[in-house]
């Protein structure tokens, strides 16, 4: 174990660094305000340019090649700046390159990680959340294309989106698991209809409902071969709820150092438990750093596409919460008495984590029977 | 940067989880199994585990505080009721004053076990502890005694019985005016700088041991759901219990990981920084063993609280190392005073 940066990955630090302090953007955390989704694109596509995106992903899809831990090396500079999390893609890339051909990888990768052609994951449904193989979003064959019809809910970023990585039901014969297919969908096009939703702290902009009435896609776009939707969802879902994948931690350190400064300005101002909750919230946020470390090195051995994924999606949740109650703590009555508070949202965003990627009891689900080795309920 | 075991990291935590488990007690009984624990204690000492924070040649410890934390862990896991951390603590404090520690010598901490004992006169004036004493009698136990800017050692000697709430170690009092020897040869002051690295490696050691508690505790409760029975199925396949053990399965994955950077930092990071990645991963481990151990109580039921049945040798173990160098609180009280500048400590 060596926990320095060697002498590669210290260059790099230092050529980030430098390139942060000329180029934040200064954005709120992705989960206050609409201004972030508003101008994600574009950090994006500034990390993109700077050669600071993809790092670990292969050079000829648009990556560099780097080893994993320079996510994290990444995550903890943005953290340092103050700046907005890198955007969460990772798992997207995951699930196309290992389920894709090597036509849909060479025509979808390079747009996805430049950030040229933007992503949303068509998945729940209003009746498929947990359950997601009873998904009802049918994708018919009609010569070279297939027809889409169903109801997408809980999309995020599907009103900007250029694609949608779709899960639909190909073979209504088959047990639920077995008829599933994966496609790219392009959501420019007639027969798709975009509902905005509104987060419980406000937020217009992340995530929506997408209706699907005749919409089309052509059958090569498929992600994998027909009846294989379930286990790229499942390749998918597992990368999804991987803070190493998802940038999470440069969130996270940035809203504990704000509360951190907060303090520090007035120590007197604030109660023993409001302090310890910023002490608390340092912690749980150092130990998701330090177990982004150690995964992203454990990736040195090989990727692994397994239930690991629901451990690290319960800690980084326990995380983000402990992170939410603490900015609450802080804020004392300003969170309640003044509209709009900062603090409000982190906290009312924080409890999404919880659900979102899948909720912490399927997690527990999954750690019990597929981890510990407990005999299904 | 890389956070995996070398290879023969790899082969340490190996050999010294088979040997806490061969020699460590299976059950309650088996602490009263004084050939075993005599076994136990000669192997602990021919590994040379005892001595790895001793002089390398160059003034260094022999072996990192990475090394130290994986046989800490080790022994936790098999609550293996062989002193370790505090001979090891102790030859790491003498290390760093330049003298040659004496065999099975630990340190004497303040009553709230958070410090090591600071004694400015002859004999102490309040009742000190020393941790973690090796079997038999009689112990040297370290004092530190206030000389200009630093410290020097003394010595007293401790003998009598242990009674903590700790079944695995012995905790041994120092009786107010019990009479203090100057440590002869001592080549160097103790400086706050060197109380901080050797406080980061009892973090560290502390933290160790709770990760291997919390593991060992678990792989118990799970065995033990899979295999009771109750409305003719295993207790391990109701969700309610499912969850309990799977929330406990994260936290000793998040305490391995925060506590890894702890004992890295003990000789790779300058005092300050190592103390600080030693209270986090401390504050961590502490309240994530505190709810490990009562979960796996819990899911033992009935028979979880009994004296017989061996879960709460671990959460008694983990009582102790959670106080040991200081608990969550105390972490998060320094945390406060380090890093949201609170001068005092909170009221």
């Amino acid at each position: 174990m060596d926990l320095r940066d060697s002498p590669a990955e210290a260059e790099f630090r230092t050529r980030f660094r430098a390139w942060l302090a000329e180029n934040n953007p200064g954005l709120p955390v992705s989960s206050t305000d609409d201004e972030y989704w508003a101008r994600q694109a574009e950090w994006h596509t500034a990390l993109y340019d700077a050669g600071f995106f993809g790092l670990s992903w292969p050079s000829r899809f648009g990556g560099h090649d780097l080893p994993p831990v320079c996510e994290v090396i990444l995550d903890e500079e943005l953290a340092a700046a103050g700046a907005p999390p890198r955007p969460s893609l990772g798992y997207l890339v995951q699930g196309i390159t290992r389920h894709g051909s090597d036509a849909i990888q060479e025509r979808f990768l390079p747009g996805l990680i430049s950030g040229r052609e933007r992503w949303c994951q068509g998945f729940s449904e209003p009746d498929a959340g947990s359950d997601l193989a009873a998904l009802r979003t049918t994708a018919t064959r009609d010569g070279d294309e297939y027809v889409i019809n169903g109801h997408k809910i809980w999309t995020s970023y599907s009103d900007v989106a250029d694609w949608c990585f779709l899960l639909a039901r190909t073979d209504p014969a088959v047990p639920k698991h077995k008829g599933l297919s994966a496609f790219a969908v392009p959501m420019h096009q007639p027969g798709i209809e975009q509902r905005p939703l509104r987060m419980i702290n406000g937020i217009t902009t992340e995530f929506g409902q997408v209706l699907f009435d005749g919409a089309r896609v052509a059958a090569e776009n498929m992600i994998g071969e027909p009846g294989e939707g379930w286990r790229v969802a499942m390749t998918i879902v597992s990368h999804e709820r991987e803070p190493g994948e998802l940038g999470y931690v440069a969130r996270y350190a940035k809203t504990v150092r704000e509360l951190e400064e907060a303090v520090r300005a007035d120590p007197g101002a604030f109660r023993s438990d409001q302090r310890e909750a910023v002490a608390w919230a340092y912690v749980q946020a150092e130990m998701l750093r330090l177990h982004v470390r150690r995964r992203l090195s454990e990736r040195l051995d090989g990727i692994h596409h397994g239930p690991g994924g629901s451990v690290d999606k319960l800690l980084m949740t326990w995380v983000e919460q402990t992170v939410g109650t603490a900015a609450l703590a802080v804020a004392g009555s300003r969170a309640v008495v003044e509209p709009d508070d900062v603090a409000l949202k982190i906290y009312l965003y924080s409890r999404a984590q919880s659900v979102m990627g899948g909720t912490s009891q399927i997690q527990k689900n999954i750690i019990a029977t597929r981890i510990l080795g407990l005999p299904a309920a | 940067m890389d956070a995996r075991d070398t290879p023969e990291q790899a082969e340490l935590r190996r050999t010294a989880r088979q040997l806490a488990r061969e020699l460590g007690p299976r059950t309650v009984a088996d602490l009263d199994d004084g050939k075993r624990i005599e076994r136990l204690a000669l192997a602990v000492r021919d590994a040379g585990w005892l001595e790895l924070r001793h002089d390398g040649g160059d003034g260094g410890p022999l072996a990192s505080g990475v090394e130290a934390a994986i046989i800490a862990d080790a022994l936790g896991e098999s609550v293996a009721d062989v002193a370790f951390a505090g001979p090891v603590l102790a030859a790491d404090l003498a290390r760093r004053a330049g003298v040659s520690a004496s065999d099975g010598a630990v340190v004497a901490f303040s009553a709230d076990l958070t410090d090591a004992a600071v004694v400015p006169g002859p004999a102490p004036a309040t009742r000190l502890y020393a941790v973690d004493c090796a079997t038999g009698s009689p112990n040297a136990v370290y004092v530190l005694v206030p000389e200009g800017e630093g410290y020097r050692l003394a010595h007293a000697q401790v003998d009598g019985a242990s009674d903590g709430a700790d079944l695995t170690r012995r905790i041994r009092p120092l009786p107010a005016e019990a009479p203090l020897v100057a440590v002869p040869h001592q080549s160097r002051l103790l400086t706050r700088a060197d109380l901080d690295s050797w406080a980061a490696l009892g973090l560290s050691l502390t933290s160790a041991d709770l990760i291997g508690l919390m593991r060992g505790v678990l792989d118990l409760s799970v065995a033990y759901a899979a295999e009771r029975r109750q409305y003719g199925v295993p207790i391990g396949s109701f969700q309610a219990v499912q969850h309990l053990l799977a929330e406990a399965h994260c936290l000793v994955e998040g305490a391995f990981s925060v506590a890894l950077q702890a004992s890295w930092a003990v000789d790779h990071l300058g005092p300050d920084e190592a103390r600080t990645a030693g209270r986090v991963a401390k504050a961590y481990c502490a309240r994530a063993a505190r709810t490990v151990c009562e979960t796996a109580v819990q899911v033992h039921g009935g028979m979880g609280n009994t004296w017989e049945c061996i879960v709460h040798v671990y959460l008694r173990r983990a009582l102790l190392s959670s106080r040991w160098f200081g608990d969550d609180g105390e972490q998060l009280r320094q945390l406060q005073r380090t890093r949201l500048g609170v001068a005092d400590g909170p009221s």
